[in-house]
């Protein structure tokens, strides 16, 4: 399930929807991404996430794809907030049931990874007066290129 | 051949445009939508000189990728979501 939205989301709602869709399965292992109110030694007040509607869904479908054929998953769940989101607000959940905790988390951080380098969503900064788009990082390109390499 | 090509995030605002609707009579590939586009003036030169992504049809694609008339075509920074 992959939801694009500008509302705010439960965990324990979006863990109990996973739970329910994951018969049999022993491990749920789920990632929250939140708004930081530092960057560097600049205060954040709010980002506003931009995306591309359809490709945002499309991109995220094929990363499901692609972490159901690398590993013997239950369920996916992902939510992504786009709009502005305060400091401190939640941007995005990704939740994985699997039957054992190794697959779960191999592949939430797969799902993370490959969100943040191919997924078409960008972030402006807001602090006071300021404002500029975020620049994407060599480092998340790197976390990302591993499981390129990486065969299962 | 008629195409629809659109903008985001950092480039859309630098160009000033979200959407075109273009006929485009040029080479089928990327590359050279991206040069005929460059033309239009100084700010849509970050189509050729910096690091836009593109995408045919909501998938990302290289420059050397095939357009076809009715396609969506897109150009953005790259990627900062999650």
């Amino acid at each position: 399930m992959i939801l694009i939205q500008t509302e705010d989301f439960d965990v324990g709602e979006e863990y109990r929807a996973l739970q329910q869709a994951s018969p049999g399965c022993g491990a749920i292992v789920t990632f929250s991404g939140i708004v930081r109110d530092m960057a560097g030694q600049q205060r954040v007040d709010a980002l506003v996430i931009e995306h591309y509607p359809g490709m945002t869904e499309k991109s995220l479908q094929s990363l499901c794809e692609q972490a159901h054929q690398r590993w013997t998953l239950g369920n996916i769940r992902i939510v992504h907030r786009i709009g502005q989101l305060a400091a401190d607000a939640q941007i995005v959940f990704v939740g994985v049931s699997s039957q054992h905790r190794a697959e779960a988390f191999a592949a939430c951080e797969f799902l993370m990874d490959n969100l943040k380098t191919t997924a078409p969503l960008w972030k402006k900064q807001l602090s006071g007066d300021t404002q500029h788009w975020l620049e994407a990082k060599s480092s998340d390109d790197i976390a990302a290129s591993r499981w390129h390499k990486q065969a299962k | 051949m008629q195409i629809n090509i659109r903008f985001f995030a950092l480039l859309r605002e630098q160009l000033g445009c979200e959407h075109i609707e273009f006929d485009y009579q040029g080479e089928r590939t990327i590359a050279a939508l991206r040069h005929t586009l460059a033309a239009h003036g100084d700010a849509w030169l970050a189509l050729i000189n910096g690091n836009t992504l593109a995408a045919i049809n909501h998938t990302l694609c290289q420059d050397h990728a095939i357009i076809s008339e009715g396609d969506e075509v897109a150009f953005f920074p790259p990627v900062t979501g999650g």
